[in-house]
């Protein structure tokens, strides 16, 4: 290899690793912490690893100060229950508007276009009102309905049913095969791959959700993950970074461990909608 | 183009017109839950914005006026409104070039690499999967004046460490600096998206044509067909930019004295805090109308990168 090209190599490790370091950072001193007795949080200054190994004990205490399990089993029953009904909704929908053309196809795809980019803060103010007037403040029903409709998801799925050939939906008819079993026994399995990428954009976005948890959940016990943290923050008052740490740990690691195991389906889950 | 595909002629005959149309019945019915939600959950909730924008409704009031565009004024002459827009614009100005050319600075180096590519792809993708609420708790403490990694070897140079998160000059940046560490690694995948598109003879015909060295190639083929990529991964990263909220409402909740209110704080202050939901649903609009402004320029983008691609 000649010296320029290696130095060339060379500059651009170093550079990608400074960088890199940047962006473990965080993680580094939070997993450091979190695994510190006191005293060493407070005096031991910069290390790789402890010095002391504080075990679980950080854990324990977070455990005991917050409910931490719960929120993550919040998160769970949101993001399930999310997923289940946005998929329900949208994939008949989506082949509705991909194979069954109807009166009022052109104006619900364009309101649907329309919609992908709303974000949740604009319909919040409205839908507070109508929850709070329902008395459905508090409840997992209000933490999830707004996105029961995944605008994005009926857009997705309609490019990917559009290019599902038409010589097998009509074979299926005329084999007497009605349009729901076409739907979910030829159709959907076709799209497995757009629909598992669409889920973990899903279940990302709604486990890291705070905007909508913060207006409608008051209540300790039902808060999901985020506002669960924001709780814990303010109960952990100031001093007792170790608990702190070790939760911010058991929150973070669910969707971070799933990433490392499923890496390409996580990148383009979450980067094919070009949303954030 | 999609929706009133014509049939054949041919096909319309008595025999075939009646499985047309209950097809057509089918996808109504299909599209009907859809349709159901997309009313209640977007357009019911935008008529009843832009009504409660023109009137002075409070919760817990006894009357409520119709008032006109008298929010809209107030809005725009509030001091502490104006600031949070300024505020935005700053953080978006912050956040937007960097981590748009970190992105590709890390793209352009990762894409190079053969063995440590998916190593370097991890390593930055991480902060796009975690959970922010959590991370800014940790990055509050890494920044910590006196315990946390910053302030020791700031230390070990003899140097103060500032309070990154109480300064009213520093806050804003700090905040921005971790809008970039969550946003370069989504960046960066986009624009590796968009590098593996450009064909490998293009550089070989530059390369014929006399282009020497890496500058020269990066000028001549791959940020002009980069083009594309870069403008969406542009206005998604405003977009995201545009609505900062979590890490102000963990980390400052807008302070101090305001130095780090932003848009979309500010309308949950007046919102669901203040509870003046008439002036609230004003501000929701303006916010609005940035939006659809981005969104228009996204959807432009994103036919070009679907056109390039």
């Amino acid at each position: 290899m000649r010296p320029g090209r290696l130095l060339a190599q060379l500059a651009a490790h170093a550079v990608l690793v400074a960088g890199g370091v940047a962006m473990v950072l965080p993680f580094w001193w939070m997993l450091l912490t979190a695994f510190r007795p006191a005293e060493e949080i407070f005096t031991g200054g910069i290390a790789l690893f402890p010095e002391r190994f504080h075990g679980l004990a950080n854990f324990e205490q977070a455990l005991t100060s917050a409910p931490l399990l719960r929120f993550m089993l919040n998160g769970v029953i949101v993001c399930a229950g999310i997923l289940v009904v946005q998929l329900a909704v949208a994939i008949p929908a989506a082949y509705a508007l991909a194979k069954l053309p109807f009166t009022g196809t052109r104006l619900l795809f364009g309101c649907v276009v329309g919609a992908i980019a709303i974000p949740i803060q604009v319909p919040a103010l409205p839908l507070y009102l109508a929850f709070a007037e329902l008395r459905l403040l508090n409840t997992y029903f209000a933490l999830m309905f707004p996105f029961f409709l995944s605008v994005f998801a009926i857009f997705l799925l309609r490019q990917v049913f559009k290019q599902y050939p038409d010589e097998i939906i009509q074979a299926a008819r005329l084999d007497g095969a009605g349009e729901f079993e076409i739907v979910w026994r030829f159709v959907v399995p076709a799209a497995a791959p757009a629909i598992a990428a669409f889920s973990i954009f899903s279940i990302v976005a709604h486990w890291n959700d705070l905007y909508w948890p913060l207006i409608v959940i008051t209540e300790t016990r039902l808060a999901p993950p985020p506002l669960g943290m924001l709780f814990f923050r303010d109960a952990e008052t100031g001093s007792n970074y170790g608990a702190l740490m070790a939760g911010a740990t058991m929150i973070t690691a669910p969707l971070v461990l799933a990433f490392l195991v499923a890496r390409r389906r996580f990148i383009q889950g979450i980067t094919m909608t070009g949303l954030k | 183009m999609d929706a009133a595909v014509p049939l054949p002629r041919e096909s319309i005959t008595t025999r075939v017109l009646r499985p047309q149309r209950r097809r057509a019945l089918t996808g109504a019915a299909f599209a009907a839950p859809a349709t159901i939600l997309l009313a209640l959950i977007h357009v019911v909730p935008i008529f009843v914005l832009f009504a409660l924008s023109a009137t002075d409704y409070e919760l817990g009031a006894i009357a409520t006026r119709a008032v006109g565009l008298a929010n809209y004024e107030r809005a725009f002459a509030d001091p502490a409104f104006r600031r949070s827009l300024a505020n935005t614009f700053l953080y978006v100005a912050i956040v937007l070039p960097a981590s748009v050319l970190l992105g590709l600075l890390v793209a352009l180096l990762v894409h190079a690499r053969t063995r440590s590519r998916s190593l370097y792809e991890v390593i930055y993708f991480l902060p796009v999967t975690s959970t922010l609420i959590a991370m800014a708790t940790v990055w509050q403490f890494v920044l910590h004046p006196t315990l946390g990694p910053v302030a020791a070897v700031l230390r070990a140079f003899d140097r103060a460490t500032p309070s990154f998160l109480t300064e009213p000059a520093l806050v804003l940046p700090t905040l921005a600096f971790i809008g970039i560490w969550q946003l370069v690694g989504f960046n960066m995948v986009l624009f590796l998206a968009g590098l593996s598109t450009i064909p490998r003879d293009l550089y070989e015909a530059a390369a014929l044509d006399g282009a020497a060295g890496a500058v020269d190639r990066f000028l001549r083929v791959t940020w002009p067909m980069l083009g594309p990529t870069t403008m969406f991964v542009t206005v998604t990263s405003a977009i995201t930019a545009f609505k900062v909220f979590d890490t102000v409402a963990v980390l400052t909740q807008g302070g101090p004295m305001g130095a780090s209110s932003v848009v979309l704080y500010a309308i949950y202050l007046e919102a669901f805090q203040y509870f003046h939901l008439g002036y609230a649903a004003a501000l929701t609009v303006i916010f609005l109308a940035f939006v659809i402004v981005f969104a228009l320029a996204q959807a432009f983008a994103f036919d070009r990168r679907v056109h390039y691609a």
